[in-house]
């Protein structure tokens, strides 16, 4: 086995980030689904960030992950009500129904 | 060393299997448990290569909070048993070529990326860096946050009270026919609108409710 650098760690977040993709693409079923896809991009963009922070000895990018972590929350909380709102009035959440801004 | 890589090997191959298990799963409520155990192995990958607060934070934020919201709504929404498959339909096939093309890019692009710092190492001065010793994770990023990022530590503070104000605005409803307590009428009542004194004659009486 090598050692285990920062290529590896910055793999790991493409991989993830590219599941997050797929995830956005592919998801037909509900919009949770979607949002959650959306949590794993951040979550790769935070492995990226807290790994060029330990690598290079420098702690900005530690703290732009805390401040990615409180947009994630706030965007997680404000997607659920809008979902939750939209639920209430058409009673379905599946994505290639919601389409009704298209006129 | 070989702990190391032993270590991250298997939480790495953990998170990929359980990223790869939220978007394929059929029940949404097993994919919020598959994104629980995502974050929870990367947070694992935190601590282990020294980022100890962000790993700790990361199970509390997501863990604790997130995740726990996504159930909620899960739960409320009543579409936790919806089976429907991802390439049943007509339209939602033709998405799938397009995503997997877009994805298969950015993964190229992305390992690209890292294939490039792999080769130019010394692109940026590694040794510029400050080694601070003796100082633990969180002490030395409070040292940093409370100081050189105060205003956007406020902002982001901000933005978490606008979602929270959001989220009510946006998920309150008010129902008609429901009795609930009017604090203005409480308040503003006064004696003229309950009491009235009236003026009794003798051997006639007062006439109630007319």
């Amino acid at each position: 086995m090598t050692e285990i650098g920062l290529g590896h760690y910055l793999t790991l977040g493409a991989i993830i980030f590219s599941i997050g993709i797929i995830g956005i693409f592919l998801n037909r079923k509900n919009i949770i689904v979607i949002l959650m896809s959306i949590e794993l991009i951040l979550l790769a963009v935070n492995i990226n960030l807290v790994s060029f922070s330990i690598f290079l000895g420098d702690l900005t990018g530690q703290v732009f992950t805390l401040f990615i972590l409180t947009v994630a929350a706030a965007e997680a909380a404000i997607g659920l009500a809008i979902i939750v709102v939209y639920y209430r009035n058409s009673g379905t959440i599946r994505v290639e129904h919601i389409d009704e801004l298209k006129g | 060393m070989i702990a190391h890589s032993i270590f991250f090997y298997t939480f790495s191959i953990i998170a990929i299997v359980s990223a790869i298990m939220v978007t394929a799963s059929k029940n949404t409520v097993h994919s919020v448990f598959f994104l629980i155990l995502d974050f929870i192995s990367i947070s694992c990958l935190f601590i282990m290569i020294g980022a100890e607060f962000l790993g700790m934070i990361m199970l509390i934020v997501y863990v604790g909070a997130v995740a726990v919201l996504f159930l909620f709504v899960v739960m409320m929404l009543n579409v936790a048993q919806q089976k429907n498959q991802w390439f049943s339909s007509e339209e939602s096939s033709k998405h799938i070529p397009v995503g997997l093309i877009i994805s298969t890019l950015i993964f190229v692009e992305l390992i690209i990326v890292v294939g490039g710092w792999k080769y130019k190492p010394d692109l940026f001065d590694i040794n510029n860096s400050i080694e601070i010793n003796n100082v633990s994770n969180t002490h030395s990023l409070g040292q940093v946050l409370y100081t050189d990022y105060i205003h956007i530590f406020q902002i982001s503070g901000m933005i978490l009270l606008v979602a929270m104000i959001g989220a009510i605005v946006l998920t309150f409803r008010k129902r008609v026919g429901v009795k609930t307590q009017s604090y203005i009428k409480q308040i503003s009542r006064e004696r003229s609108d309950g009491v009235s004194v009236v003026k009794v004659e003798s051997n006639k009486g007062v006439k109630i409710d007319d």
